[in-house]
């Protein structure tokens, strides 16, 4: 089985077997990331571009040494001391490294559909690193796989996801995978932060954790930030402590074993106490392990696809 | 000026009641006379338009021309070029232009333009200088320089003192105020309807309340000052609701609707196609629906294009960073043939009512009716010329169009202005 598309610019279209068929190959990958020498032959001369728009740590460096442990050759750039400061365009950029015979592209950007614009006009795959508040799909695999990999299935669990659903790729990602492989989405937040519409992506929603949490399998907690856009959604941080962030007491009235997630980067002391980030139902190093996985699946999957062609 | 004999098509006057088969004789740029077997003398050039309409000129009263300023996308000409090719004779061009049109000498050099155009080109000036939205402009001397209407179109006046004084000001003439109702609080940084669509994709949501709010706003300044206002491209319900409420409660207050709004939802967007990105945004499929039937009601007074040209490199850019606005000339009427017309929603009668009657009646200006002596400005329609919407053969300059592709029933044949042939369809 292949993947239907040369791209993977959100998890909204994929089917059940497609998000089974990267989580399984993830599976086989984790092995490789655990022996002394942790490199596979697989890509071998295949370009990979890793296109960072927007700042990035962790998916910057895990896409990076996905590429490295599948041999292929990883190329870093970001927006500046690129020519974007001449002002070439996106489009013009990406033709370009095109015409270096790039076989894939990474690319993180503030636009949603970004990744998609330029996925139209290349014949490379694309994977999206994350485009605004649109879509993270390989951050959601992670997830998926992490949970998977703790609780066996996702089918019938529940997942509860809380704070900035409004801004979050990681929501709108999760949401989309979570819903497809049949578990339960319930995501909380204040009002301000939960987008218009959201309950017909087939989630429920709560303003409510406290109410919440005794049904949760997996907590996903989410980054918070005051201000976005210069539009105020919080009086202020404490108060969002006060009712959102997940505290020793909150996690004890969840089930003994649920999962703690986080994405990254954790603001401490204010969407999770440390004390949890820390505790033993935390899997926050774990996904960021998954994460090399479900990496070096997709470029198998995507920048493979060529010799798999070919072999047929 | 010659003489011309349309012969044997469908005569649509709503103004006269009458729809009917019949001749129709243009003399010196005007109508001469109007009935079957017509047999006058002296005739130099005489046209069968069996099986086609006769309907008075249509009149798009919100188009942006570009011209002075942005003749890369657009120039007076052009812009006149393609709106004959839609069937439209005369349009009303938007102030945004480099530098404004907010002084008599702009709108001179836009109507010294025009007179080599083949459409006629009524210019609306702008409420304040620069667009600025703190100083009045020059309304009396504008409107005698010959300017229709007042609009900061793009953007709203979000002083309501000083849209009270400029339509306090305009009733020294009994001015129109055009106004693209937005409050730039709640819209800030938005490109595209807030609701489950925005939701799922992630842009950057615009509440449909930011165009409601100054909907209600300005429909009461307009009755507290009894001035007029036109209300420019709606595009929510709610909106057309208020609109309904002043009317009954006979505030001076007529609005326009845009073919995109009409025909288009928020759907569109999941493309991230940057034709689909316009201000106002696309809304949901009750809003177009409730403009559909407020527009066949007769609470829409009209339907306006918002032919807003951009280059191909301005769209072909990430969502947030394209232009807002699509062009609409050479679409408008075969789109409302396909899509209200042959499908029964709407009379052909009540078209040319929502595209030529009322946007000459709200302007003030000639047109809109074919009673003898009438200014022979007349569009010639073949309801049945099937039509793919091809933008590399448009005569705009630009090609922003959502509708690329979409096969099309009904096209403008022939337009007539003041008595001339300024565009002539291809036969098969």
């Amino acid at each position: 089985m292949q993947l239907r598309s040369k791209d993977l610019l959100g998890i909204e279209g994929l089917t059940e077997q497609e998000i089974t068929l990267i989580l399984d190959t993830a599976d086989s990958f984790r092995e490789v990331s655990e022996r002394s020498i942790k490199k596979v032959p697989t890509l071998r001369g295949r370009t990979i571009i890793n296109f960072f728009h927007e700042p990035s740590t962790r998916t910057r460096i895990s896409f990076e040494i996905a590429a490295k442990r599948m041999s292929a050759d990883g190329i870093n750039f970001t927006k500046s001391g690129s020519s974007f400061s001449k002002g070439e365009t996106l489009l013009d950029t990406v033709l370009n490294l095109q015409a270096m015979q790039a076989d894939l592209i990474v690319i993180r950007h503030a636009v949603p559909g970004a990744p998609g614009l330029i996925a139209r006009h290349l014949d490379a795959s694309v994977i999206n690193a994350g485009d605004g508040p649109h879509e993270h799909p390989t951050q959601a695999l992670l997830d998926m796989l992490t949970i998977r990999r703790n609780l066996g299935s996702l089918k019938g669990k529940t997942v509860v996801i809380v704070g900035d659903i409004a801004f979050s790729r990681v929501a709108r990602s999760n949401i989309h995978g979570l819903v497809t492989m049949g578990a339960r989405v319930i995501v909380a937040g204040p009002p301000t932060l939960i987008p218009m519409g959201i309950e017909r992506l087939g989630v429920e929603v709560s303003y409510d954790l406290d109410r919440v949490i005794p049904e949760a399998d997996a907590i996903m907690i989410l980054r918070i930030q005051l201000e976005r856009q210069g539009k105020i959604f919080l009086p202020s941080l404490r108060e969002y402590s006060r009712l959102y962030c997940l505290t020793a007491d909150r996690l004890r009235q969840a089930r003994r074993d649920v999962l703690v997630m986080h994405p990254g980067p954790i603001n401490r002391g204010i969407e999770i106490d440390p004390r949890v980030a820390d505790g033993d139902r935390s899997v926050i190093l774990d996904q960021v392990a998954n994460g090399v996985a479900v990496r070096m699946a997709l470029l198998f999957l995507l920048a493979g696809r060529k010799e798999m062609t070919m072999n047929q | 000026m010659t003489d011309l004999l349309l012969k044997n098509g469908r005569i649509i006057d709503p103004v006269n009641h009458r729809d009917e088969t019949g001749d129709i004789l243009i003399r010196d740029g005007r109508i001469a006379g109007t009935g079957k077997n017509l047999k006058p003398d002296g005739v130099e050039t005489e046209i069968d338009v069996t099986g086609k309409w006769i309907v008075p000129g249509l009149v798009d009263m919100h188009v942006h021309l570009r011209e002075p300023g942005r003749e890369d996308k657009e120039t007076i000409q052009t812009g006149c070029q393609a709106a004959v090719a839609g069937g439209f004779t005369a349009v009303a061009c938007m102030p945004n232009t480099v530098p404004v049109n907010d002084n008599q000498s702009i709108t001179r050099f836009i109507l010294d333009k025009a007179l080599d155009a083949p459409a006629r080109v009524y210019p609306i000036a702008a409420i304040t200088r620069g667009l600025d939205g703190s100083q009045l402009t020059d309304m009396a001397e504008l409107h005698d320089a010959g300017v229709v209407a007042f609009s900061d179109d793009g953007r709203c006046v979000t002083n309501a003192d000083l849209l009270r004084r400029a339509m306090d000001y305009t009733k020294l003439f009994d001015g129109l105020i055009i106004e693209h109702c937005e409050d730039p609080v709640l819209s800030n940084g938005g490109v595209m309807r807030e609701g489950f669509v925005c939701t799922t994709l992630g842009l950057s949501p615009i509440p449909s309340l930011a165009e409601e709010l100054m909907v209600a706003r300005d429909i009461r300044i307009a009755e507290y000052t009894g001035g007029r206002l036109h209300i420019a491209h709606v595009s929510s319900r709610e909106s057309v609701r208020l609109i309904a409420e002043a009317r009954e409660r006979g505030v001076r207050v007529s609005a326009e609707v845009t073919p995109h709004h009409l025909f288009l939802t928020d759907e569109e967007v999941r493309s991230f196609d940057t034709n689909t990105k316009m201000n106002p945004p696309l809304g949901t499929e009750q809003d177009r629906k409730a403009l559909e039937d407020a527009l066949i009601a007769g609470v829409i007074d009209c339907i306006a294009t918002d032919h807003a040209p951009h280059t191909e490199q301005e769209k072909m850019v990430e969502y947030d960073y394209a232009p807002n606005g699509v062009i609409g000339l050479e679409t408008a009427l075969p789109l409302v043939l396909t899509q209200l017309v042959h499908s029964r929603r709407m009379s052909p009668s009540r078209m040319v009512e929502v595209m030529s009657v009322n946007p000459c009646r709200i302007l003030g200006m000639e047109g809109g009716t074919l009673s003898d002596h009438a200014v022979a400005d007349i569009t010639v329609i073949d309801p049945e010329r099937l039509w793919l919407v091809e933008p590399s053969r448009f005569y705009s300059k630009s090609r922003n169009t959502p509708f690329g592709g979409m096969s099309l029933r009904g096209a403008a044949a022939m337009t007539i202005v003041s008595g001339r042939i300024v565009y002539q369809a291809d036969e098969e």
